[in-house]
């Protein structure tokens, strides 16, 4: 049977527990007068049972999914005659697609020696095989997991207990999964940077203040020598930034004030969502905006005013950028503010204060650090945001701060970098993991060092 | 009735010949008269002159057609069941409702000589008169300097530190606080326990130098000793300021009051002198609510 097959099986058999463990804890409890007498409610009971047929019987086939392949290969690779036996590992897997292929008839076996043919048909049986059995062990795991919690159904038993322990450690594998998926992300990332940092050295890429990551890929080829230096990239990625967040701060926050504080009910019933609506907006449709509509007008306003304005442009980008992130920080401030107790109004109205300064004095200063938080994601989105970028501030790596230039951000550069065709011993493309993994510590102590702020304002209003 | 309060055993507390036997059904309603107060509701001279006042949530009137007199330094306790209008009565004497949308109020309500609802009335100059201390203890999450400086500063009552450093003493000290917090006045108010937040409030509105405190069951969230000190505070402070507090507890009333207003489904049944209302009642919904039979 497929695996595919199999789960849903296992789960109908779990519910299958779940209603016969519930049955025979009432029948149990019948004749030692009601439920009250169970140590536990017929529910814990019939939930137990499910767990005990489904969680041992998944746990065996994710395993044997997992390994299933690597050991069927070893046994076939081992199988082979002496003299077909592969002597590298780049010989094994060629070989390994050889026998796979003529096992499924993709391949003819007439092409191919008659060991190879031979192994091909062991591994067509030895993949049957290992698909009954697993789904005959699968099918008995859960039956005598959902059979031992069945002769578990007692009046002295504690099934709840036992019930909240599992699922606090289910609770815990799931955050578990979160962490372990950031630090495997960091150490695939960490792999090819420390690749990248044997051909070019680290104070070179650190300081550098060109970049153009065009390598020979010939030794005949000339023009291309290759430049690694990131300064550039981070000032496009902090110019942008900065003037996103210029935006999209005073705008978000004081819409934030007008929509907790002073809108109407009918403004705010109206006003919040279609706020919020500019957060679903894709990315690539603000890419158009920013690309087609503002950065002609920004070039034309430019031109009228007499600056010599790039028809790609970092202000375009930000502005733009700037406007998608609004939702952010209007959103996030604006239930911050609301969290403000009633009582923190009342005294300074009661005391002779206006809304403003109410609003200014009190509650400002109350909700300042779930503000920050907001701001905090609002500017984390902005420096890992690409596509407003790539369609409206260009990918020229200038080293400028002027608004009006084309730049680049870092992001812009990965995406460049591992589109098309790649060469994973080439620093060109091994640079983006650099990039990457730098992108990742600065954003990281930014969050660190906002959580610092945070915090020390917390304890002064709190 | 307040349960914390440790002089409250069980309304036998009352004075005996309060006590009447039970009857078989509760007073009806019909007893009130709309706009007719028993006792002494009216004064000469007084502080607030509210005439037929009538307050509306949305198409509900919450407080059905009261007058009342409060006079000079006076401390008159609101008394009744719960939910019925003392609280919203108290807070229209410093237009604290303007805040609740759907809240209108009808009548002449005047503080002196001006009309407190005038359309052109200043809310901020009239709060600045008539302070008020809430329920549940609200210090700004600030220090206790800044809390009891923000009135000053918002008013402009000082013009040097060292003005607003005496006003903070000196309303510190009138609060009782003072020796207390003097030496951390930089320390955060809300670390206080309830009974200091309270007074603590209490100083803040003290500071911007009201002609009148309104207080909305300033002790129901602290515990007795807290309690005491604030009562002990009240009768301190009605020397030199009118005192409007709301109250579930008799005995506070009976303890700090020189007046006691009964309240009942948005009617104002009976003011008296407080001894009489607890002694003597004229009303006999007031008897049955001191006597404990609702409430």
């Amino acid at each position: 049977m497929q695996t595919a097959n199999l789960l849903p099986l296992v789960l109908v058999l779990a519910v299958v527990a779940y209603l016969l463990a519930y049955s025979r804890s009432r029948a149990v409890a019948e004749p030692i007068g009601g439920i009250r007498n169970l140590k536990s409610l017929p529910f814990y009971y019939a939930a137990r049972a499910s767990l005990w047929c489904a969680i041992p019987a998944l746990l065996v086939l994710a395993a044997w999914a997992g390994f299933e392949a690597k050991v069927i290969q070893a046994i076939v690779i081992s199988s082979l005659p002496s003299e077909l036996a592969p002597d590298s590992a780049g010989r094994a897997s060629l070989l390994l697609s050889q026998i796979s292929n003529i096992a499924s008839g993709r391949l003819s076996p007439e092409f191919a020696p008659d060991g190879v043919v031979a192994a091909a048909e062991l591994l067509e049986t030895l993949r049957a095989q290992s698909k009954t059995f697993m789904t005959i062990l699968v099918l008995l795991i859960a039956v005598l997991g959902a059979s031992f919690a069945w002769t578990r159904v007692a009046p002295h038993v504690n099934a709840r207990e036992k019930v909240e322990k599992t699922l606090l450690r289910i609770f815990f594998v799931c955050a578990a999964i979160a962490i372990l998926t950031t630090l495997g992300i960091v150490f695939s990332v960490i792999m090819e940077t420390f690749r990248f940092f044997q051909h070019i050295p680290f104070w070179d890429f650190i300081t550098g203040t060109s970049w153009s990551p065009q390598m020979a890929l010939r030794a005949d080829q000339v023009g291309a020598e290759g430049a690694f230096g990131v300064i550039p990239l981070f000032t496009g990625t902090l110019l942008i930034s900065v003037i996103a967040l210029l935006v999209a701060v005073p705008t978000g926050l004081l819409s934030a004030i007008y929509l907790s504080e002073y809108a109407s009910k009918r403004v705010r019933s109206v006003a919040k969502p279609l706020l919020e609506m500019l957060a679903g907006v894709p990315t690539v449709v603000y890419g158009f905006f920013a690309a087609l509509t503002v950065a002609p007008f920004i070039r034309e306003v430019a031109e009228a005013v007499g600056l010599a304005a790039s028809s790609q442009s970092a202000l375009a980008a930000g502005l733009v950028m700037g406007i998608m992130i609004i939702p952010f920080i209007s959103s996030l401030s604006d239930d911050v503010i609301n969290a403000v107790p009633q009582t923190m109004r009342d005294g300074s109205l009661a005391l002779g204060a206006t809304q403003s300064e109410t609003m200014k004095k009190v509650i400002f200063p109350a909700a300042l650090p779930g503000i920050m938080g907001g701001i905090l994601l609002a500017a984390s989105r902005a420096i890992g945001e690409t596509m407003i970028v790539v369609m409206a501030a260009g990918l020229a790596a200038n080293l400028t701060l002027n608004p009006l230039d084309t730049v680049t951000t870092v992001t812009v550069q990965i995406v460049t970098l591992l589109v098309g065709d790649q060469e994973f011993d080439s620093p060109k493309t091994l640079s983006a993991f650099a990039l990457g993994m730098l992108l990742f510590v600065v954003t990281l102590l930014l969050n660190v060092i906002a959580l610092k702020i945070v915090r020390k304002y917390r304890e002064q209003y709190d | 009735m307040n349960t914390m309060n440790p002089t409250v055993t069980s309304e036998a507390d009352m004075p005996e010949e309060t006590l009447i036997p039970l009857q078989e059904e509760r007073p009806a309603e019909t007893v009130i008269e709309e706009g007719k107060t028993v006792g002494i509701p009216f004064a000469d001279d007084p502080k607030f002159r509210l005439r037929n006042v009538e307050v509306f949530y949305g198409e509900e009137r919450a407080i059905k057609n009261i007058s009342l007199d409060i006079g000079r330094n006076e401390v008159i306790a609101f008394i009744g069941p719960s939910g019925c209008g003392k609280s919203t009565f108290l807070r229209c004497l410093n237009r604290m409702n303007d805040s609740i949308d759907i809240c209108r109020v009808k009548g002449q309500l005047m503080l002196d000589q001006d009309d407190i609802y005038h359309t052109k009335r200043d809310v901020v100059e009239l709060r600045a008169r008539v302070g008020m201390v809430f329920q549940k203890p609200n210090p700004f999450p600030k220090s206790i300097y800044d809390n009891v400086a923000y009135g000053p500063r918002i008013h402009g009552l000082a013009n040097r530190k060292s003005d607003l450093d005496e006003i903070v003493e000196s309303s510190l000290r009138k609060a009782g606080l003072w020796d207390e917090v003097k030496d951390r006045l930089d320390a955060t108010a809300t670390g206080m326990s309830g009974g200091q937040q309270q007074r603590l409030c209490i100083a803040r509105a003290i500071a911007v130098s009201p002609e009148v405190i309104l207080m909305d069951e300033p002790c129901s969230a602290l515990d007795p000793i807290a309690t005491a000190k604030v009562e002990e505070l009240i009768a301190e402070m009605s020397e030199s300021y009118t005192i409007v507090i709301v109250t579930h507890s008799m005995q506070q009333a009976a303890r700090v009051s020189n007046r006691t207003a009964y309240f009942h489904l948005g009617h104002l049944v009976e003011v008296n002198e407080t001894d009489k209302v607890f002694t003597s009642p004229e009303h006999e919904l007031t008897e049955s609510y001191i006597t404990g039979r609702f409430g």
